[in-house]
């Protein structure tokens, strides 16, 4: 490993750190993670959003915490600590929410705290924080959050818009005038199951694209 | 990897438990007021939701003070409690005290027309946790003026939709009474013959959250039903 003295902050290799989570190495789409929360979450844009942005500093901090205590932390209890750690940050951001955007906090309601259960967070720190460096943990962090939260955001604004008929609560179709031309808004939009199909959708567009993404049989 | 020692173990957790619970204790304790805060304009703009004044968090201290003129506390025989704060009551709270321990809030509110409203809160249960709103009736105290509801976890699109506007704006001019005989509101299928006065539409596939609704309308108000005989008596 080149030591992190000598490497710029923001290194071609650091950068791909940021960059491969979003598109090549998807938490959802590729390594299929964290998708109960992307199911019950993306209604709406909004809680979406905001879930997106709590996942994304909640896996930064903690890939941060755990991988400056990396070499202090016993073996044997790494599980345990890395738990501790998730479950702190996810209760500080729940109580911020709760004070600061309450009504936002009211859609999430127990979304937030399973931010703990989330695959993703305990995966980043097992197989990234653990072995790395803090600066590259917390890049690692932001780009998982990040490529979670593009399909979260990507998955909300669809099925806000054909299901609700809004964007970000403003009424898109209605300032079109297709209601009164007879169009309906898609009820199964709203319903869990069809999120699975729209990231079913992301994932078949993302792998028709890059065609190393498909495994030799 | 490195071999650590039992006691280093068992002092590391130590050590990580009480940084743990500092911060926690720390962000519970500065943070509790702006919730507690939150939590009370949220109240208030639910009651004023229930006589139909759309609120805010921005305007729901000034609207509450111009149109809320008065609350109570009743005991189970309706008569009046002395030294609680109905906007302090929590009736999840309640509802599991013996109906003869309970405390039963009253709001009294005036419209722009002048009519004096009575408000009653109401708790229930729907499909996946509790559900929760306001009432409020004419001076008649048979007619409903307007109702607001809401959920912790409904089904969105499906029971969720108990506090959308079609839904609550249903029941506007029901009636509880049938004469002297208190029926309260149903909350029918389409399949179920409308009662007249007496029922609204159900939603369509949130079955259980609307039967959640229609017993937490007769639960709740029944309870106030010797008082809003006695008051109208009154009148």
């Amino acid at each position: 490993m080149s030591t992190p003295e000598k490497e710029p902050l923001l290194s071609a290799k650091n950068l791909k750190l940021l960059t491969s989570p979003v598109g090549k190495n998807n938490p959802i789409t590729v390594q299929v993670l964290g998708i109960c929360s992307a199911l019950a979450v993306t209604v709406k844009l909004k809680p979406a959003l905001v879930m997106a942005l709590s996942v994304t500093i909640v896996v930064a901090v903690s890939n941060v915490v755990i991988s400056a205590l990396r070499s202090r932390i016993p073996d044997r209890i790494r599980i345990i600590v890395q738990l501790v750690v998730i479950a702190t940050l996810v209760i500080i951001v729940d109580q911020v929410l709760k004070a600061y955007a309450f009504d936002v906090s009211k859609q999430l309601s127990v979304f937030v705290g399973l931010i703990i259960t989330n695959c993703i967070l305990m995966g980043r720190l097992e197989a990234f924080a653990m072995s790395n460096s803090p600066w590259k943990s917390f890049l690692d962090g932001l780009g998982n959050g990040a490529g979670y939260g593009l399909i979260l955001i990507i998955v909300g604004f669809f099925r806000e818009l054909l299901g609700s008929g809004t964007v970000m609560g403003y009424p898109v179709i209605q300032k079109l005038g297709l209601y009164s031309a007879g169009y309906e808004n898609n009820g199964m939009m709203i319903l869990p199951p069809m999120a699975l199909i729209l990231v079913g959708l992301i994932i078949w567009v993302q792998r028709s694209r890059d065609k190393s993404l498909i495994e030799n049989k | 990897m490195k071999r650590f020692s039992n006691r280093y173990i068992l002092i590391f957790s130590s050590v990580m438990v009480i940084i743990v619970a500092i911060i926690l204790s720390l962000a519970a304790t500065l943070l509790q007021p702006r919730q507690a805060r939150n939590l009370e304009l949220e109240k208030k703009k639910s009651i004023l939701e229930s006589i139909n004044v759309p609120a805010d968090f921005s305007n729901a201290d000034e609207l509450y003070a111009k149109y809320v003129t008065d609350s109570y506390v009743l005991d189970y025989r309706g008569e009046k409690k002395e030294g609680v704060d109905a906007f302090k009551v929590v009736l999840r709270i309640e509802q599991r005290k013996p109906l003869e321990q309970q405390n039963l809030p009253v709001f009294v509110a005036s419209n722009d027309k002048g009519e004096k409203l009575i408000i009653l809160p109401l708790e229930g249960k729907g499909l996946w946790g509790p559900i929760y709103g306001y009432i409020s009736f004419l001076p008649d105290l048979n007619t409903i003026y307007g109702v607001t509801f809401d959920h912790k976890g409904e089904t969105p699109g499906l029971g969720a939709e108990i506090n959308t506007h079609w839904f609550e704006s249903q029941f506007a001019g029901r009636k509880i009474f049938e004469g002297d005989r208190f029926v309260s509101v149903k909350v029918l299928k389409s399949n179920e013959k409308p009662v007249e006065n007496h029922s609204v539409d159900a939603i369509s596939g949130g079955t259980i959250t609307s039967k959640g609704l229609e017993a937490m309308l007769y639960d709740c108000i029944r309870k106030y039903e010797d008082f809003l005989k006695k008051m109208l008596n009154k009148i």
